[in-house]
């Protein structure tokens, strides 16, 4: 019996204009359920690789499958509603929405995507809200507005609105770059915690895919990844253990 | 109703622009509605300046200038009209009363206007408005005179002084009534009418002035004056009368009548149709008027267009955060179209009910001191029509950088530069 991959990229060609190819991926495969670590120098086309796994970006060429969906095939609103409603994603910094509170930020996936909002595990969404923020140790700052948060008090509220409603995908876009050694560490324990939690709670393969340019971080990770292997010869990309 | 809610939390973080946006919106849209309503109610103001009046007679001459003399005290008439004319159609069967003018002095610029009871009785303004006395009572006496309110209040003169009256209509006279002076005995409510503009004497008391004159001069010097007996005095000629119909139909007819009469050369006019006619002159400039206010709108909301395309920038990492969680482009341009529109709307609300309220707490002011009868003015399809064509207009424009986040979003995809 095979598995159906969560992600599966073969023979992708991607660029911004049309004679200067800027990424290249001849064959990538993740499996459901692993938390995978994706290393890449900055500007090495990472954020542009997670956009085409997101479907924010189509290639010009190849196949993209995320959780079973051929994204070449999906309209751009199929692909907004599949990443809106099936992937957590959380950027480097300034993840939030200025002019909304914490708990309404952590709540907005799950108030655009009616399918999000029925993953969830409290009976209400706002108890839900709670319940996470009380994981992540942000329970006291649900109210506020955003701008009264740590840039590390804010990475978790990232990771809050990235696993509400349990995605079967969370993305991280090099999330702990703006962060100090010891919060670091303690972010990805936190992500990684949260992360299984869900999956224990749901039953749910929620697969993680972790980039960042700090190679230290892979020991975190079931799988490490490099961009320069999956993109950069025409061999297919190498799987390494660690 | 996510993006509803976005787009107001998105404005209400943004709450100094956004305010500064609405204010000039609605300071635009007060003064767009503000010269409309004051234009709507000089016209009303305007043509309510004589009612009731079916014709005014005058000597043969143009109608325009008949009016303005009349009723406006501006200019002169061509000629006089004599009293056994005037008995004439004062008794006409269908009429049913006159009113005499005789005109030619004045008194610290405003005009003497000879008459009789018949003006206080008849002569209404402003649809069923009758004059009305704040002090005093009509003049009954040969050297009795009431003062209109503006003339009253701007010269400071009071009950029971003695005033002196002008030769002619020109501010400085060369030549003064002084043998004749005249007892102040009423002040006439302000009507904010040409009727305020003037002084009120009898038809006696303008022959008592002119009593001994020949040909409109006084006696020479060295010439004996006469010595005034008031029993002597009569009245020759009028300078026009204004009348009323017994019947509306008969207007045209008696209209006919006066123009054809054959002892004396008279023109008459239906005073509504010339002061229409006189108003079409002020036509340009109301245009003129709407025009920049007009101008003052488009500058609002080119402010709007400014503000919200000045905050683009800032706003991309969150234009991708909204696309990160699934939101549609056409979404995101939604989302920015929802906000021009809730600003074009806010501010046309603002200012509609502020340029109401300021009407309706000043109306009174308004109507007295510059005889500006707000209160008939409400609502109007025009005023409908303006808020409408801002929020449309405010809607297009925001289209602008609507269709930038869009292209923005597109392009920048997950990138939060």
């Amino acid at each position: 019996m095979t598995i159906t991959p969560a992600i599966s990229m073969r023979d992708v060609r991607f660029a911004y204009k049309p004679t200067y190819p800027i990424l290249r991926v001849d064959e990538l495969t993740i499996l459901p359920g692993r938390r995978i670590f994706l290393h890449g120098p900055s500007g090495g086309g990472k954020t542009t690789l997670l956009s085409l796994i997101s479907g924010v970006l189509v290639p010009q060429r190849g196949s993209i499958t995320v959780l079973g969906h051929d994204l070449t095939r999906l309209s751009a609103s199929a692909r907004d509603t599949l990443r809106g409603s099936q992937i957590g994603y959380i950027f480097q910094g300034f993840n939030l929405i200025p002019y909304l509170t914490v708990a309404e930020n952590i709540a907005l996936p799950c108030d655009l995507h009616p399918i999000r909002r029925a993953r969830i595990v409290a009976p209400t969404l706002s108890e839900e809200v709670v319940r996470l923020a009380r994981l992540l140790d942000i329970r006291t700052h649900l109210k506020s507005p955003v701008t009264h948060l740590s840039t590390g008090q804010q990475q978790r509220v990232a990771i809050a609105r990235a696993v509400i409603g349990s995605p079967a995908l969370v993305i991280a876009d090099e999330p702990t770059s703006s962060l100090d050694t010891d919060r670091r560490d303690a972010f990805l324990a936190l992500l990684t915690e949260v992360i299984s939690e869900a999956k224990k709670r749901n039953d749910v393969e929620t697969t993680l895919v972790f980039v960042s340019h700090d190679r230290s971080l892979a020991t975190h990770f079931d799988e490490a990844l490099s961009l320069a292997e999956i993109s950069g010869g025409y061999e297919s990309a190498e799987v390494t253990s660690v | 109703m996510t993006l509803l809610r976005l787009a107001f939390k998105s404005l209400r973080a943004r709450s100094l622009s956004t305010t500064l946006t609405i204010f000039s919106i609605g300071l635009s849209i007060m003064l767009l509605v503000g010269v409309d309503r004051l234009r709507g109610a000089t016209q009303v103001g305007f043509s309510g300046t004589l009612s009731r009046t079916d014709l005014i007679v005058g000597a043969r001459g143009g109608g325009l200038p008949l009016l303005l003399s009349s009723i406006f005290h501006i200019g002169n008439a061509s000629n006089n009209i004599s009293w056994g004319t005037y008995q004439h159609f004062a008794h006409h069967r269908a009429v049913a009363w006159t009113i005499p003018i005789s005109m030619g002095d004045s008194y610290h610029g405003y005009r003497v206007v000879a008459t009789d009871d018949n003006f206080y009785a008849h002569y209404q303004y402003r649809r069923d408005k009758f004059l009305s006395f704040a002090q005093g009572h009509a003049p009954q006496g040969v050297f009795d005179v009431v003062l209109g309110a503006e003339a009253a209040q701007r010269l400071h003169d009071h009950m029971g002084r003695q005033i002196v009256l002008a030769h002619g209509i020109e501010e400085k006279s060369i030549f003064n009534h002084e043998t004749t002076p005249f007892t102040v005995v009423g002040i006439l409510a302000p009507t904010a009418t040409p009727v305020d503009r003037a002084v009120y004497i009898t038809l006696l008391g303008d022959e008592a002035m002119h009593f001994g004159w020949t040909d409109g001069t006084p006696p020479a010097i060295g010439e004996a004056s006469p010595k005034l007996d008031l029993s002597k005095l009569k009245v020759d000629e009028i300078t026009c009368f204004l009348l009323g119909a017994k019947s509306r139909v008969s207007t045209l007819y008696l209209q006919r009548e006066i123009n054809t009469y054959k002892p004396e050369p008279l023109t008459s006019i239906i005073p509504a149709y010339t002061l229409q006619e006189l108003w079409g002159l002020f036509d340009y400039a109301d245009t003129a008027l709407s025009l920049v206010s007009g101008a003052v709108l488009v500058v609002g909301l080119l402010a709007m267009l400014i503000a919200l395309y000045t905050a683009l920038n800032e706003r991309r990492r969150e234009i991708a955060i909204l696309r990160a969680v699934g939101l549609h482009a056409r979404q995101i341009f939604l989302l920015f179209l929802v906000e021009s529109t809730l600003i074009a709307t806010a501010g046309t609300a603002l200012g509609i009910v502020s340029v109401y309220s300021l009407l309706f707490a000043l109306r009174g002011t308004i109507e007295s001191r510059f005889g500006l009868p707000i209160a008939l003015v409400g609502l109007s399809t025009r005023v409908e029509l303006y808020a409408l064509a801002t929020v449309v207009c405010g809607a297009l424009l925001g289209t602008i950088p609507a269709l930038r986040a869009y292209r923005n979003s597109l392009v920048d995809g997950l990138n939060t530069p």
